[in-house]
C-alpha cells in the first residue's frame, strides 16, 4: 500500500521534461512509468478537445502506412490528427499502391519518410515497425505488427482503466479469450508490468500465453493466476478484457464450436461479478460479447474506444513536441 | 589390445574438443566439411574425465572464423578449441557464448521481417543464457531454441 502511495506521488510530482519528442512507439516496453502518466494527464486534457479542433500540429502531416486492414486504429489516427490541426497523407490499400507493382518495405518507407513529419504503420509482419523506424528518420508509431505489438491499443486499455478507476496500481485484471495470437495481449501486459496489478488470464488451454510472454511476467515478478473458466475468477475482478477467439486457430472445427461457447461472455456467465466491474474489449466484436451485456453497466468498451481518439491526439502532440 | 584409439597428429589446423557426444556430426555439418576438403578425424563417443562422453573433431589446414565459433558455442557450449601450428597447441581456448548473434541465423517465426524476402535486413538475436540458451529475435521477439538452430544449420548445409 505504502509503495502504491508513493508511485501515485510520484506521478504526481512527475516533471515536465517530454521525453516522448521524436520517439519512435515501437513496443510497449519503449517507456516507463513517468512517461505514460505524462501521456495520460495529456489525454484527460485533449479529451476537451475531441470534438473540436486545435491548431497545435498547423503545417504537419503524418503518413498513414496500413499494410493490413484496419478501422478504428486507422480512423482514430487520422481524426486525432486532424482535431489538432495537421495532415494526414495515406498510403491506401496495398493493392492500390506501388507494393503491388511488387515494391519493397524499406523503399515505402524511405519515400514516406521524406514525405512526412510522423509515420504511422501497421503490417501483417512481426517486427517491421521496428525495421521502418531504423529506416526512417522521422519518428515512427507502430499501429500493430503481426503477433507481436499493438501498443498504441495498449495505452489506451490503460488509460481507459485509469479513467475508470483514478488509478491502475491495485486492480485485479481477468484477460479472456485467445491469450496466445492476440497481440494486443503482449502489448498491454507490458504496459501493466509497470503498475501493482494482480492478472487472470483466462482461455482455453490450447490459447494460453505464449513462454516469451510468461518469461516476462515472471522476469518482471508480475502477480499472475491461469484459468480455465471465467466463474473461478470473474468474483474477484476489477476489470474484465476479453479477445475475440478466432476460428482459424482451431483445426478441428468441433472443438472451435466448443471452446467458444464457453469463452463467450453472456449475462449468465456475470453472475458473482462485482458491481463495479468494467468489461473492455479492444473490437471489432463479433459474438464473444452477448449484445444484452452492452445494456449492464460493466460494458465500457465503447467508451474505451472512443479515448483512442484523445489519447492518439495526445500521443501525436507530444512526439512531434506540439505547443499550444 | 589399447583401449585407445591412435589418431596421428595435424602439423597445422584445429582441434575440437569437449563436443558432447553426439554433437560432432553437426559441428562438421555447420563448418562445411564433407569429408573430401582435407585430412579430418572424428572421434565419437569416447571417456571424458571432465563429462562421462565426449566427441572430438581434427580438421587439418583449417581455422575458425568468428561467426563459426558462435555457432559452435551455441550447439556445444563445453567445447574447446586447439590451434594447431607445426604439431604444437598455439593456442587453447573455450568457446564463449555470444551475446549477440547477427546473420548467421535465422529466426524460426515464418511471420518474421527478418525473413521478408528483398529488405535490406540482417537477422539479430539477444542470447538468453541459462540452463541451456535460448536466441530471442531482437525484431518479432521469437524464442528460437538450441534444436531449432541447431535443425536449420544442419538443413542449411546438408
Amino acid at each position: 500500500m505504502v509503495g502504491i502511495l508513493i508511485n501515485e506521488l510520484l506521478d504526481e510530482f512527475e516533471g515536465s521534461l517530454n521525453t516522448w519528442l521524436g520517439m519512435d512507439v515501437i513496443s510497449a516496453l519503449d517507456w516507463g512509468r513517468e512517461e505514460l502518466m505524462g501521456l495520460f494527464r495529456e489525454a484527460q486534457e485533449m479529451e476537451k478537445h475531441s470534438k473540436s479542433s486545435l491548431s497545435v500540429m498547423n503545417g504537419k502531416i503524418m503518413a498513414l502506412a496500413f499494410f493490413e486492414p484496419s478501422t478504428r486504429t486507422r480512423l482514430s489516427f487520422e481524426t486525432a490528427m486532424l482535431r489538432l490541426g495537421g495532415r494526414v497523407i495515406d498510403m491506401g490499400s496495398v493493392e492500390a499502391s506501388s507494393l503491388a507493382k511488387g515494391e519493397n518495405l524499406a523503399d515505402t518507407i524511405r519515400m514516406l519518410d521524406s514525405y512526412a513529419d510522423l509515420i504511422v504503420i501497421r503490417h501483417e509482419l512481426e517486427g517491421a515497425a521496428k525495421f521502418a523506424a531504423e529506416i526512417a528518420d522521422a519518428p515512427v508509431i507502430n499501429a500493430g505488427d503481426g503477433a507481436q505489438n499493438h501498443p498504441t491499443q495498449a495505452m489506451l486499455d490503460a488509460y481507459t482503466m485509469w479513467r475508470e478507476f483514478g488509478r491502475v496500481d491495485g486492480l485485479s485484471i481477468g484477460f479472456m479469450g485467445d491469450l496466445r495470437y492476440a497481440r494486443v495481449i503482449n502489448s498491454l501486459v507490458q504496459v501493466l508490468s509497470l503498475f501493482d496489478v494482480k492478472l487472470h488470464m483466462i482461455s482455453p488451454p490450447s490459447l494460453q500465453p505464449r513462454a516469451e510472454l510468461l518469461d516476462f511476467m515472471r522476469g518482471r515478478g508480475m502477480r499472475f493466476e491461469m484459468h480455465d473458466h471465467l466463474e473461478e475468477a470473474v468474483a474477484g475482478l476489477d476489470v474484465l478484457y476479453v479477445v475475440r477467439i478466432q476460428k482459424e486457430r482451431f483445426p478441428d472445427p468441433m472443438e472451435y464450436e466448443r471452446v467458444r461457447g464457453s469463452f463467450r461472455l453472456t449475462m449468465e456467465s456475470l453472475r458473482g461479478a462485482r458491481d463495479s466491474l468494467v468489461i473492455l474489449h479492444p473490437l471489432p466484436r463479433v459474438d464473444e460479447v452477448d449484445f444484452e451485456v452492452d445494456q449492464t453497466r460493466h460494458a465500457r468498451y465503447f467508451k474505451q474506444a472512443a479515448l483512442g481518439v484523445p489519447l492518439r491526439m495526445a500521443l501525436i502532440k507530444l512526439v512531434l513536441g506540439g505547443v499550444e | 589390445m589399447s583401449k585407445e584409439l591412435i589418431i596421428s597428429k595435424i602439423r597445422e589446423g584445429i582441434v575440437i574438443d569437449h563436443v558432447p557426444a553426439g554433437r560432432a556430426m553437426v559441428i562438421l555439418k555447420i563448418l562445411n566439411i564433407s569429408g573430401l576438403e582435407g585430412r579430418v578425424a572424428l572421434v565419437m563417443n569416447v571417456e571424458s574425465s571432465k563429462m562421462g562422453r565426449k566427441d572430438i573433431i581434427k580438421i587439418e589446414g583449417r581455422d575458425l572464423t568468428h561467426d563459426e565459433l558462435n555457432l559452435i558455442a551455441l550447439i556445444s557450449p563445453t567445447a574447446t578449441v586447439n590451434r594447431v601450428r607445426n604439431y604444437e597447441v598455439a593456442e587453447k581456448f573455450k568457446v564463449q557464448l555470444p551475446t549477440k548473434v547477427r546473420g548467421i541465423v535465422r529466426c524460426k517465426n515464418p511471420k518474421c521481417i527478418t525473413n521478408k524476402p528483398r529488405e535490406p535486413i540482417t537477422s539479430s538475436f539477444t542470447v538468453i543464457k541459462g540452463g541451456q540458451a535460448v536466441l530471442k529475435c531482437d525484431y518479432c521477439g521469437a524464442y528460437n531454441s538450441l534444436e531449432d538452430v541447431e535443425k536449420q544449420l544442419v538443413s542449411r548445409s546438408g
